[in-house]
This record gives structure tokens, sequence and C-alpha cells, in this order.
């Protein structure tokens, strides 16, 4: 086991060297790059060429007047003392831009993980018992309905019934009076009761999907002999659901574990930009289209690697959860 | 679960990974008719099916000629009995209908505005009113300040009564690109928004059933990439094997390691902002394919490697047919079914794709109109708040990904008509 995980992390090495390859080219893909705005900017505000002599002097600051495949190691080389490149827009270091946000990209993923399973499963097992009852059409439909509702209608949506509801526009992870304030245990709590509302939404597609998949699997185990042994045993029909069946059914859900993260990153992306919490979703659509190519590739590059991770995590769960697999 | 009995079917049934637990029913509707048994599906290795023994199957509903069906037939046999498939397919092929005769079921055209009229709210066509039944009508706009934001807003006139005509006469339109014509559906005299107008006062209907254009065919254009890509190099990857095969993979392994929509939102704003509507718009289906192929290459490689050493292959092979010969008359025909299955449970995906990057504002670009792109104007919040009707745009955008997802979950269960 520990042989396999040591494996899997080495090969995820030259994978993550691609990734970044991969995501600066793309960055850099647009023709022009960010000075061309800022020198138009200059122009108009100067009124003559003499700003030309200042852009050069920013590009060749900034690395931009080398070839492409120096930049890039110019880039990768910085990773190893964790130095991602500047932001040319906020003229920072990347680092210290995206830090903060990536905690609360992974806080909103991790918490809309949780709640896909912790509702999924025992949805699934419900409908999987209720086989073709009110209570399970009216859940396959739902299913359904919220497997194609995109995370950002379901955001807009939100947005309109909050208002309806409560009066308030809001949409933030912090009250007012939280915004700005060091953390403490207060902030905290006051994060708890914001991250709830975007939580469900991020997490609504997965939960659909999930609860589907389980379903399917808990139909497929009940009708296994061993079900019929633990029945014919005379067990409680709710040991033989929850602790012979359900236990099976289980493991095709952990293995979707790694399937699931990168909609959920995707997800977490797009409901961010709309309901504008400071994950690295809205941070990366500027960062896109302001043409800042370190910004949008470190968090391109930061968010593969959570995912790289997150099947890592999801794959040691499977074989933990699952002692019939073996990794050679 | 297995690999073998599903895989002897000759027009290719499901692989383990559709077959496997995920491939979930619809409820109540497969009450399968004939099935042959399991030693029946190895024998049915010629089309049309002619198993002998599936006559003496007991059949409920239906006796007729069921010796003799085609496995297309048998596919379509198992697919209409999903209510909900029929329904998602009738609903599919309406918003298709209504896209390519747009410029007829639009009572405007799409880029008609009205700088006056801003922001109306949806109107309701009325038959009653205090003075008994009438013909189609509805009320006239009147319009009106807000005292505080000093800002327009419009209220309808019961004084004033526009009647609602079929056929109307309004803005002129070349049907298909090529007959001229200048009739509606419907239309009236005076203004007719039923969904309201936008910030130019555009009206909404018109621009949805305009923007289905895009949003429709985005997915399926988008599909058709994925397909010739993904099948052809997944069988290649299959059926050559070796460094080409190991290439492939990690190049498919690759590309899953990033999330889509970054990815995607990284990729169309590389678009040049010079290019047209059309190249913007084929540059988004090229960039929606681009995670699509791999994961279809993959399906079919599966497929190809479990049938690469069955024996009509050998026999294919020791008959003298070139490699070639075989991808393009086994290979591929094999997982044909398959790859219809997998695309039509990949075009929801796409047209969310559409939608979602055309939202953000890095998609179709305007003039050019797409779902996406009116649900952008709905991306601020006050102006949601203030005019929730632009939020319409959403509704085809759910009917159509709910329809294509009840039409493939029926196919992936009717492409392998022979299991029960």
């Amino acid at each position: 086991m520990l042989n396999y995980i040591i494996r899997r992390i080495l090969i995820a090495i030259p994978t993550l060297i691609a990734i970044s390859m991969i995501a600066f080219v793309i960055i850099q893909l647009p023709p022009g790059d960010y000075l061309d705005q800022k020198i138009a900017q200059l122009e108009q505000q100067f009124g003559d060429s003499s700003s030309i002599a200042q852009a050069d002097a920013l590009r060749h600051r900034y690395g931009l007047d080398m070839p492409m495949p120096k930049r890039y190691l110019k880039w990768a080389g910085g990773f190893i003392h964790g130095d991602f490149g500047e932001s040319f827009r906020y003229e920072k270091e990347v680092k210290d831009l995206i830090w903060e946000r990536l905690g609360f990209t992974l806080l909103l993923s991790i918490g809309a993980l949780l709640f896909m399973y912790l509702t999924a499963i025992p949805l699934g097992i419900y409908s999987a018992t209720h086989k073709y009852q009110a209570g399970d059409n009216a859940l396959t439909l739902l299913a359904f309905i919220g497997m194609s509702l995109p995370g950002f209608l379901i955001a807009l949506m939100m947005i309109v019934a909050v208002y309806q509801i409560f009066g308030i526009p809001l949409f933030s992870l912090f009250s007012p009076y939280y915004q700005n304030a060091d953390w403490s245990w207060g902030k905290i709590g006051d994060l708890l009761q914001h991250l709830w509302v975007p939580i469900i939404v991020v997490a609504l597609n997965g939960t659909a999907g999930l609860m589907r998949v389980m379903r399917g699997n808990l139909l497929d185990v009940l009708g296994e002999p061993f079900i019929r042994t633990a029945r014919a045993k005379g067990l409680k029909e709710s040991v033989v659901v929850v602790k012979h069946a359900a236990r099976i059914a289980i493991n095709p859900l952990i293995s979707m574990l790694g399937m699931s993260l990168p909609e959920l990153l995707s997800g977490t992306t797009i409901v961010s930009i709309v309901l504008g919490l400071p994950t690295v979703g809205p941070l990366l659509l500027q960062a896109l289209q302001d043409q800042d190519m370190y910004l949008a590739g470190t968090i391109i590059l930061f968010m593969s690697l959570l995912l790289i991770i997150g099947n890592l995590a999801a794959d040691i769960l499977l074989a933990w959860a699952d002692p019939r697999i073996r990794y050679e | 679960m297995s690999d073998t009995p599903v895989d002897l079917t000759p027009s290719g049934g499901e692989t383990p990974e559709t077959s496997a637990p995920n491939a979930e029913r619809i409820p109540g509707e497969y009450t399968v008719v004939a099935v042959a048994p399991d030693k029946h599906a190895g024998e049915a290795a010629e089309e049309p099916l002619t198993t002998p023994g599936m006559a003496d199957f007991e059949d409920e509903e239906d006796h007729s000629g069921l010796g003799t069906l085609s496995y297309r037939q048998l596919v379509w046999r198992k697919f209409r009995r999903s209510k909900l498939a029929l329904i998602g397919l009738v609903t599919l092929a309406l918003f298709y209908f209504v896209a390519l005769f747009a410029e007829f079921f639009a009572p405007y055209d799409y880029r008609h505005d009205n700088i006056r009229l801003r922001y109306v709210p949806p109107q309701q066509i009325r038959i009653s009113a205090a003075d008994g039944w009438h013909l189609p009508f509805l009320y006239e706009l009147k319009q009106g300040r807000d005292p505080e934001s000093l800002e327009l807003f419009y209220t309808s006139d019961p004084a004033k009564r526009a009647p609602v005509r079929l056929f109307h006469h309004g803005d002129s339109y070349r049907l298909l690109g090529l007959i001229p014509s200048n009739i509606h559906l419907f239309g009236s005299e005076g203004p007719l928004f039923l969904l309201g107008t936008d910030r130019m006062g555009r009206d909404l209907l018109s621009r949805i059933i305009y923007g289905g254009r895009v949003s429709l065919t985005v997915g399926l254009v988008g599909v058709f990439i994925s397909i010739v890509l993904g099948s052809f190099l997944g069988t290649l990857s299959g059926y050559i094997g070796g460094a080409i095969d190991t290439i492939m993979q990690r190049i498919i392994e690759l590309l899953s390691a990033f999330p889509s929509i970054p990815l995607w939102m990284a990729l169309a704003a590389a678009l040049p902002e010079t290019w047209t509507g059309l190249q913007v718009y084929f540059g988004i289906t090229l960039i929606l394919s681009l995670l699509g192929w791999g994961g279809l290459a993959r399906q079919v490689r599966g497929k190809v490697l479990a049938m690469r050493d069955q024996d009509y292959v050998l026999a294919a092979r020791a008959a003298g047919a070139n490699t070639r010969y075989i991808l393009v008359r086994h290979m591929m025909p094999t997982a044909y079914s398959h790859i219809i299955v997998i695309a039509t449970l990949s075009i929801p995906g796409m047209i969310l794709g559409e939608t979602a990057l055309s939202f953000l504002g890095l998609g179709i670009r305007p003039p050019m109109t797409s779902w996406g792109v009116l649900l952008e104007e709905a991306q601020r919040v006050t102006v949601v708040l203030h005019y929730p009707w632009l939020l319409f745009a959403a509704v085809p955008v759910l009917l159509v990904v709910v329809a294509y997802n009840f039409v493939g979950d029926a196919l992936r269960d009717a492409a392998d008509p022979y299991a029960s």
C-alpha cells in the first residue's frame, strides 16, 4: 500500500510538470500581452510615445521580452522556492494573492463534497428501498432536474429567492462587520453561517447524480444471493439494507470521488463568480480577461494540483474501504 | 458485469463501464418484451437477428414478427418503452424545429431594439375583460416614472387594447436564408413582449428563439467533433496498442487532470477579439469538444480491446484483410451504438458549457445571441432583482438539458436490447 502511494506520488510529478507547461502555453495564446493594454493607457495619458520606453522597461522587468521556453523555465524554476511570478494588475506576488482564496476554494469544495455524499447516500438508499413508489419517483424527477440545472443558474435563482424571502440582496462569506476583521472565533462562526448556501448550490448537481448512482448500485446489490441469505437468517430488514447491501453499494461511489472532483471545482469556480465569493474563481476570470498570465497560470496549476491530490486520496480511500482491491 | 457475455453481441452493447451499476434505469418502463436468454445472445451473430429460440420466448404484448427484428428495431422497441424518453424526444424535436424556423416563430427580429421600451415586463395575452370575451388581445403599455429613483417603468393600460393576430406581418426576413417574407406566427400592431424586453428594448422571447440556434447546435457540432476524434483515436489506440496506445492514454489522462470550466475559460479567453461571430462559434465548439473526446476515446478503446481477439476479427485477418479494413469495417461499427449513447449523454454538458462560457462573457459574442448571452445580462445581482424576467432564458436551457438526459438515459438502456 505504502509502495503504491509513493509510486502514485512519483507519477504525479511528471503529470504536474506537463500540466504547468500546458497551462503556460494556454495563457500565452491570446495575441498581445497585458502591457499592450498598459501602453495604450499610458499613451492616452501622456499623448506621445515616450511611454514606449517605459513599457519596454516593464516588459524587461517581467521577462516578457524573452522567448517562450525561457519564460516558462523562469516561471517554473521559481516554484521550487514558492515563487509563482508577479501579477501585473495587482503588482503583487501571485502567491500572496491566491493563498487565502485557495483556502476558501478548498473549504467550499470540501464542504460541498461532504454535503453531496452525506445527502446522496441516504436519499439513494431510500429511493432504492422504495423503488417505483411515490417517494422514489419524486426523487427521480428531482434528480433529473438537479442534474440538468447548472450551478450558476441555481445561484442566480438563489439570489432572487433569498431577496424575496429575507429582503437582503446579500451574498458574501462574511457579514459586513467581519468582512475586514482579523480571524477570530466570531469570524469563523460568521463564516459558517454564510457558507452553507454556496455549499448547497455547488453540491446540488453532484448530489443528484450520486443519488441516482447509489440507487442503481443498491438495487443491483439487493438482488445478490448473499442478501437473500441475510434475509433468510432472519436479520432485520434495516440491518440487511444498511450493513450488508449499502456497505457494498457505496464502493463505486468512492471510486467516483475522483471523477466528481473536476466537476466540483468547475462548479465552485462559476458559482463563486456569480455570488462574488472570495475563491480563486473570480480572480481567474479577471486574470484571463486582463491577460494577467502568471496569475491565471498559477491558478490553473493549483486547481489541477488539487485534482491530483483529490484523486490520490480517493484511491487510497477506496483501497481502505474495499479490502478486495489490491494494488500491486 | 463481466466483459464477456455482453461483448458477444455483434452490434455492440455496452462496455462494462456503462452496464455497471451506474447504468441507471428510468422507473416503470422496462418490462422488457422479448429478451433472448443469455445462451442465445451468443448465437445472435448476424443481422437481422433471426434466432429461432426467441419466438418461443413468452411475450406479453407483441408476437408479430419478433424473430426477424433487426438490431435497430429492437433498440427502438426498448427505447419507446420509456415515456420520459419519448417526451424528451418530442421536446427536442420541437425545440430544433422552432430554432430552424426562428424567423417565423419569433414575433420580432432578434436585433429589433427600441430604446424607449427598455425593460418592459412580460405582457399577458388576454381573451377576457370586464366586458366579456374577446379575440386575443393585450393591454397597451403605459409609461410611468418612479418618483424616488426616477426610473422608467411600464404597466399595462386596461383602457387601450391591441389585438393579437396570427400570421402577422412584421419584421421582414429570409426564411432559411432564401425565401423573403415578413409573416410571423403571431404579432400585434403595438408592442408585444410576452417575456418582456432587455436593456435595449429587444423582445426577450424572440431573442430566446433565435438564441436557440447557437445553443442547440453547439452541442451537436461539438459532439460530432468529439466522436470523430474519439472514435478514430480510440480505435487506433486499442487496436494497434504499443507505444501509440501508451502515449494516447497519457494524453487523455493529462486532459482529465484539468477541471473543465477553468480550462474552457482559459481557452475561450484566448480566442482573438478580431474573430467574427462564426469563427468564435466554431472556436467555442472546438474548445468544448477538446475535453470530450478523451473520455470517448477511452471507452471505444476498451471496447476494441475486448473485441480485438474475437474469432471474427481473427477470421478477417486470416482471410487477408488489412488493418484499415478491419478497423473501418469491423471495429468501428462494433462500437457505434456505444458511441452514440455516450455522445447523446455528453451533449447536455456541452450545451451547459456554452451557456456557462457565454454567461461569463467568454463565449459567444454579441450581436450573435445564445441562451448564455441572454443570461449574461442577468449576471449582475441588481439587474436580476429589478428585472427577474431576464431569467426566462434559463428555462429553455433546463428543458433541453433534461430532455437530452432522458433520451440519453433510455438510449443507454436500449443500446443493449439483449440484456434483461
